[in-house]
């Protein structure tokens, strides 16, 4: 996987990043801030004021041609038929075993023109595998067009007024998962009602060169309700905290989307996608593994990679796990057989060599409270 | 910064003696790598330690990290403040003990690092 003689990405906002004086890692091939302020206070400031995360290093691949909306409809699970122009839909690109190749936010740009945002570390690999699925599907073009932008996420109960006061798109207009094209702070930008954080909020995508300026004013106009600039361990702390998954941990191409709790997110009304046939087969039959929630009963951390342990023996290992925050207790995910992934069902997670006792919960584990 | 009462080790613990016996925390520029500590793990008191064993884990929100004993000695007592106040390593790193050793040769302490010589090694 990793190749050391290739270097790092960075983004647009590098720089400030550097300046303000950030503890910056490797993520997916990018150099990225991992915490300015400290982890614990970007989180709390994006659940109880705003914060803003540059994460230009996701992808976005924009697929266009009259057949673009079937070429879709085919390597997505959900039914992007259902999509307006200028609405936005989360769901997984499936392979024929009905496992997940990357999970994916579809914005329809027009009726024959489609944007996915993509995982940072999955984008060759998504890019490679649409291009060869949509060979046949007639006039359609795979385009990666990554490098076109950066990305800024304003998150937070305060983070639409924040972006408000830089932009004449009215905000209390748009609608939670759809996009709007205008200016902010003077960049032409699209301005989307999404995030991974559980909290309301936009973000923002702009061309690379506009980002410094558009990131220093939104910091200008977020201090008075205590805006902070939020590095990438507070957005996973912030994402696990609201349940979300994160690919490569809580599902990959060896778990199905029904296993990954991600039945919501298929368009079980089309006739066909890649691996449909096998997630019907398994929603008829009852997938045999599910996604589960747990909190710690007994003192611990559990971890990312941790053994799972019913009864002694391991039938599974931690996929996400971390002291929350905001809840102020020890949560994660694992996969559970069926049979034991009812809350209250208790089980053991090794701890370095130690077992202590978890509980599954039901997620979301956190959920905002809607204005 | 690094307060010279005390001896450090290249692991980033801080160890200062009184009335013979040995107080080990980590340093400022430990918890500052650590970032939000939120787990402490300490061992059993009456436990025998190595110089150079690991005593415990300790965890931030986002890693974990293993504690290195710098001297050779017994446990005689674990800072239990910190099961419910691990923020403590944060705010005050160098006030905050997290085991009491008897040490066996309390020359050792000689052999690791002053002040100076810390705070140098980490700039």
């Amino acid at each position: 996987m990793s190749d050391t003689s290739k270097v790092l990405k960075k983004t647009a906002l590098y720089g400030r990043h550097k300046a303000l004086g950030a503890r910056m890692a490797p993520f997916g091939g990018w150099e990225m801030p991992i915490e300015y302020s400290g982890l614990t206070k970007e989180h709390m400031a994006v659940r109880l004021a705003a914060g803003l995360f540059d994460v230009s290093h996701m992808g976005e691949i924009e697929i266009a041609g009259v057949d673009a909306l079937a070429a879709i409809q085919q390597i997505s699970c959900n039914d992007a038929s259902k999509l307006e122009i200028g609405q936005v839909q989360y769901s997984a690109l499936t392979t024929p075993k009905g496992t997940v190749v990357d999970d994916v936010l579809v914005y329809r740009l027009s009726s024959d023109h489609f944007m996915l945002v993509v995982n940072a570390s999955n984008i060759a690999k998504d890019h490679a595998w649409i291009s060869q699925q949509v060979k046949s599907l007639g006039d359609v073009i795979v385009v990666n067009a990554s490098a076109r932008y950066a990305l800024l996420a304003t998150q937070g109960p305060a983070a639409v007024e924040v972006v408000q006061e830089l932009t004449g798109v009215d905000l209390a207009e748009l609608r939670y998962y759809h996009f709007s094209t205008g200016e902010v702070a003077g960049q032409r930008a699209t301005i989307s009602r999404t995030g991974y954080t559980g909290e309301d909020g936009v973000e923002i995508y702009l061309s690379p060169q506009s980002a410094d300026s558009v990131w220093q004013a939104i910091i200008d106009s977020g201090r008075s309700v205590g805006l902070l600039p939020a590095g990438l361990g507070a957005r996973d702390t912030l994402r696990l905290e609201a349940s979300m998954r994160l690919y490569g941990n809580d599902m990959d191409e060896s778990t199905t989307v029904l296993e990954a709790g991600l039945g919501w997110t298929i368009g079980w009304e089309k006739r066909e996608f890649i691996g449909h046939d096998v997630l019907r087969r398994q929603k008829a039959d009852g997938v045999k593994r599910k996604l589960v929630g747990f909190e710690m009963v007994e003192r611990g951390i559990a971890r990312a990679g941790y053994p799972v342990l019913l009864s002694g023996k391991q039938v599974g290992s931690v996929t996400s796990g971390t002291q929350t925050p905001f809840l102020g207790k020890a949560i994660g995910m694992a996969y559970l057989p069926i049979e034991q992934r009812k809350p209250g069902t208790e089980f053991d997670v090794e701890i370095r060599g130690r077992n202590a006792r978890a509980r599954v919960i039901a997620m979301p584990f956190y959920k905002r409270q809607r204005s | 910064m690094y307060p010279d009462d005390r001896r450090y080790s290249k692991d980033h613990e801080w160890i200062v003696i009184t009335d013979g016996e040995a107080r080990v925390g980590i340093t400022q520029y430990a918890q500052e790598q650590l970032g939000d500590v939120v787990y402490v793990e300490l061992p059993e008191v009456g436990r025998q330690l190595k110089q150079g064993e690991i005593f415990g884990t300790i965890e931030s929100v986002k890693a974990v990290s293993e504690l290195f004993c710098p001297v050779t000695g017994k446990i005689i007592a674990v800072n239990a403040d910190l099961n419910d106040h691990p923020e403590l390593v944060n705010s005050t790193p160098h006030e905050t003990w997290m085991i009491r050793l008897s040490l066996d040769d309390p020359s050792q302490v000689d052999s690791l690092l002053d002040a100076v010589s810390y705070g140098s090694s980490i700039e």
